[in-house]
């Protein structure tokens, strides 16, 4: 599929400045995806799905300040006049927005993103195989799981003479490996196929399986844990998606105070989508690039979009998205800096009586706040004490305060940093987020299978 | 129970000639490719959302989305190819043999042989009711609906009010290799609005109709039912009261839950627990497994007698009501759970026939560019014997909570801790003082098998609720599904869990 998005985008603005005259400020983006994806389960491929769009976004603006956006995945001349025409009608009904925070101004790019063109045309047969490699290494296991490639190319311009264009892929291995009612898990997720190693992926998982059969209940309580980066990127994406993100600033729900000593030295997170999978520019045309949100445990950085940014007084941080308006603006690819702690093996070894966690699973914030978030573990959860595994232990569940988690004192930041998949909607189907294990001092458990 | 399918009509109007000419050319090119079946959807599909926020407009989307979606056959292999918007047939035949093509590098992984459940092969229609059409509705009036009610919230002094409204048209023509062609036309609206307050290290929130508002297969009407700005300023000060409202105490205690909150219940840990791809391990690596076995289908005691569940898309105006599902199977009426006894599955024409059932039905898709899955329709809990009231008068001590605010699960659908925007103690027969932070946990089964006063009495206390964003899938996909359900009383229920 080919399709001339530097024309698509250059013919809306054609039909704003036709229809709304040459006062509208417009912003239109045109997006080529495609996303591929083979699903197996009992080591069997039961799903495999493909597909392709074409979606131009508009936003236009009106009489500085009255704003509609629409999207439709229809490109033909006709479809892009009856865009315009819809977008500009609502428009005019909507009332003066007095925080309007206008286009932006033109500014250079860092990047043009990571675009492989192999891992783009990569074919099912190469998905396939990517399976087979897992299902394999697995070593007769039961196995269940994915691979996905994606890619994203974008064309932004604007009626502020901003023309920009970008491209990313990503690459997506995801599963676990079943025994005796334990699961191991695996997860890897880069920019190109070619890095990915699905059948490390397969015997990593079923290493895991084999030492989870047999768990038994832990009683509720605080115990000391080790989580593995699985488990270190669902406690990340909460941070930022609920502490980081500039609308719960503005919203007073983030408990974040920044410029204080509010998290162990050892925690340093950044978020950089030019290490990542992301674009060099954000859905309102701010260039994207690293945003320091914790240095040595204070909190120095926001995310925001031109909204969030003006409300605090800030400039854009480049974290503007098509869903900014609800859920704010966030972090797409957040990085944990590696510590000093070593490997998984190496923070057990620092554990006296506590728990290893491989994965969290359905997590739910309880306290906005004091981001307290409920859940439960999921694909492995292990006693240990005197620094060694010793028995595997049934789900539990989890009602812990992310933020006391990471507290000063309370933190060892393992030395091997992971990419892990998010489980974010969008066209690209998931986010990367790169972290290492972690120590921490205090986890409450509060349920076990019992109840 | 089985009632009948809705009856079928003719292909409605609104689907167009030419999407069946696509969905044909799809078909037959992936038939020609070596498909063994081939089904395929084009999807047209418009959306308009509307926020605002403390008086003021403050987002307004409208989308359109059109494409076709093609499931192939090869061997036991299926295979999905989608394409946004296809110029022509050429387009469209391609896409047929992409699909086709996937499903040939699927076999090089292949799971053990599989027929399909067998169903009709209907042509016809189906379009769901619609008194007022929500995209005719001026966005003024819309604008101000949605102003006014979150004006009326901030004045009354909470420190963020928002309210919203979604409405969606779809247009589906589908036709299959086994000869069917059938149209639908589903509208589908919803608004709600919720308000919160700010305390020392506190958020509190209160929300109406449902914290993510109330949806159905209907048009504008249901928005003007559900009455907005008659309810601002109760959750406003409700909202502002919770600040100062002692906590929710933590122990084992008897439990009253609101309709609203039963409905997430009846979803999260009936509704996804009774998939049968879930059973079948199908989901294990993402949305779970379930803690059902197949080998208890008809003798496993999931509640009490007072539990009933349906799963039934032919409801009027609920949110998972469909004429058929995305396999073009007729929509039917079915028991979930019969006086307490675990008797049906959600499930689709391939999973049912790796079980051994002869039925399918719960199949649906996301747009045309998800693969269709055994999803959720309307699963719902009967009405009982009981009132809200007389629940309360029959309570020595315990607690009452109403809408939520927070919800977790396991994988297997087994252990759950929600979360509640608001509580009241309920004492001697009474219900007292507010309580804010209500929480429970429990273990499904033995949670359902202490129901012991189930409502439904009282005119309005059972109403059909509707969910707007089930996730599930990979691709990940939003489903839209319905939920039946009146207040309830349990026994025994863990309260209060603080982290």
């Amino acid at each position: 599929m080919t399709a001339d998005l530097d024309g698509l985008a250059t013919a809306v603005l054609d039909q704003v400045r036709a229809q709304a005259g040459p006062d509208a400020q417009a912003t239109v983006r045109v997006e080529q995806a495609a996303l591929a994806l083979t699903r197996f389960a009992d080591s069997a491929i039961h799903q495999n799905v493909a597909d392709e769009r074409v979606t131009v976004h508009l936003q236009l603006t009106v009489d500085g300040g009255r704003t509609a956006t629409a999207a439709t995945t229809r490109s033909r001349p006709g479809a892009l006049a009856d865009l315009v025409a819809a977008t500009l009608a609502a428009a005019r009904l909507r009332p003066r927005d007095p925080d309007w925070p206008g286009l932006g101004t033109p500014a250079p790019l860092t990047s043009a993103g990571s675009f492989d063109p192999a891992t783009a045309e990569a074919s099912p047969a190469e998905r396939a195989a990517g399976v087979a490699a897992f299902v394999e290494a697995a070593g007769g296991l039961s196995t269940a799981g994915f691979v996905q490639t994606a890619s994203l190319t974008t064309v932004l311009a604007d009626t502020a003479g901003r023309h920009l264009r970008g491209a990313t892929t990503s690459a997506t291995g995801d599963g676990i490996a079943r025994l005796s009612g334990a699961d191991g898990v695996a997860r890897a997720m880069t920019g190109r196929l070619a890095d990915l190693d699905c059948a490390a992926l397969g015997a990593r998982a079923a290493t895991k399986a084999r030492a989870g059969v047999d768990g038994v209940p832990v009683d509720p309580g605080v115990y000391p844990v080790v989580l593995e980066a699985a488990a270190v990127t669902d406690l990340v994406a909460g941070l930022v998606s609920g502490q980081f993100n500039g609308k719960a600033v503005v919203d007073g729900t983030s408990g974040l105070r920044l410029g204080e000593q509010q998290f162990d030295p050892a925690v340093t997170l950044v978020d950089d989508p030019h290490t990542g999978v992301g674009l060099p520019f954000d859905s309102e045309g701010t260039p994207t690039g690293r945003t320091e949100l914790v240095r040595d445990g204070v909190p120095v950085g926001l995310t925001t979009d031109r909204r969030v940014a003006a409300a605090l007084g800030r400039t854009s941080s480049g974290h503007g998205s098509d869903v900014g308006s609800t859920w704010g603006p966030v972090a797409g690819d957040p990085a944990l800096s590696a510590g000093a702690g070593g490997t998984v093996d190496e923070l057990v070894a620092g554990l006296d009586r506590g728990l290893l966690v491989s994965d969290l699973w359905y997590t739910r914030a309880v306290d906005p706040k004091r981001s307290v978030w409920t859940g439960l573990t999921r694909n492995g959860v292990w006693l240990v004490e005197g620094g060694q595994v010793v028995a595997a232990v049934s789900t539990l569940r989890f009602t812990q305060s992310y933020l006391e988690a990471l507290a000063p004192g309370a933190v060892t930041v393992g030395s091997v940093v992971e990419g892990q998949p998010t489980r974010l909607m969008g066209p690209m189907g998931h986010n990367r987020v790169a972290v290492p294990a972690l120590r921490l001092a205090d986890w409450n458990v509060t349920g076990n299978a019992a109840g | 129970m089985m009632s009948s399918a809705n009856e079928i009509g003719a292909t409605p109007a609104a689907v167009e000639a030419a999407a069946f000419d696509a969905a044909t050319a799809a078909v037959q090119a992936a038939l020609a490719a070596g498909a063994r079946y081939a089904d395929a959807r084009v999807v047209d599909r418009r959306h308009e959302s509307m926020t605002a926020r403390d008086g003021d407009v403050r987002t307004l989307d409208q989308t359109a989305s059109v494409g076709l979606g093609v499931r192939a056959l090869v061997g036991s292999s299926w295979g999905f190819a989608a394409l946004g918007d296809p110029a022509g047939d050429a387009e469209a035949r391609a896409t047929g043999a992409r699909a086709t093509a996937i499903a040939r590098a699927s076999a090089a992984v292949p799971g053990p042989p599989m027929e399909l459940v067998g169903v009709p092969a209907v042509q016809g229609g189906w379009s769901s009711e619609c008194l007022e059409d929500p995209f005719a509705v001026p966005l003024a009036e819309k604008a101000a609906l949605l102003t006014g009610v979150t004006a009326t919230m901030k004045a009354a002094g909470v420190a963020v009010a928002e309210a919203l409204h979604q409405a969606w048209d779809t247009r589906t023509a589908f036709v299959s290799s086994e000869g069917a062609r059938i149209g639908q036309h589903v509208v589908e609206t919803g608004a709600g609005m919720h308000c919160l307050t700010l305390g020392d290290g506190e958020t509190q929130r209160r929300s109406y109709p449902a914290f993510r508002g109330q949806y159905g297969t209907r048009g504008w009407e249901l928005v003007r039912e559900i009455d907005l700005p008659a309810h601002a300023d109760r959750i406003a000060a409700e909202c502002q009261e919770l600040l100062t409202a002692p906590q929710c105490p933590s122990g084992d205690t008897t439990l009253i839950l609101g309709g609203e909150q039963m409905s997430l219940q009846v979803h999260e840990s009936v509704g996804h627990a009774i998939e049968l791809d879930r059973i079948l391990g199908w989901e294990a690596a993402f949305a779970g497994t379930s803690w059902l076995d197949l080998s208890q289908l008809g003798s496993l005691r999931f509640g009490s007698e007072l539990m009933n569940i349906t799963i039934d898309p032919t409801i009027p105006g609920a949110l998972g009501s469909f004429g058929f599902d995305d396999e073009g199977t007729p929509a039917t009426a079915r028991d979930a759970v019969r006086d307490g006894i675990w008797v049906g599955v959600l499930a689709g024409r391939d999973s049912a026939a790796v079980a051994g059932l002869p039925y399918a039905g719960s199949v649906r898709a996301d747009g045309w560019a998800r693969l269709p899955m055994v999803r959720m329709t309307n699963v719902g809990l009967e009405p009982g014997p009981h009132t809200l009231e007389e629940m309360v008068a029959a309570t020595d001590g315990g607690v009452l909570m109403e809408h939520n605010r927070s919800w977790s699960i396991d994988d297997r659908r087994l252990n759950f801790q929600f979360g509640c925007e608001i509580g009241w103690e309920v004492k001697d027969g009474q219900r007292g003082r507010m309580l804010k932070n209500p929480s429970y946990t429990g273990i499904g089964p033995r949670f359902w098998q202490s129901l012991d006063m189930l409502g439904g009495a009282a005119p309005g206390e059972w109403r059909a609720w509707g969910t707007p964003n089930c996730g599930k899938g990979q691709p990940g996909q939003v489903g839209h599904t319905g939920h039946g359900a009146a207040p309830a009383r349990f026994s025994g229920v863990r309260v209060g869990v603080r982290g």
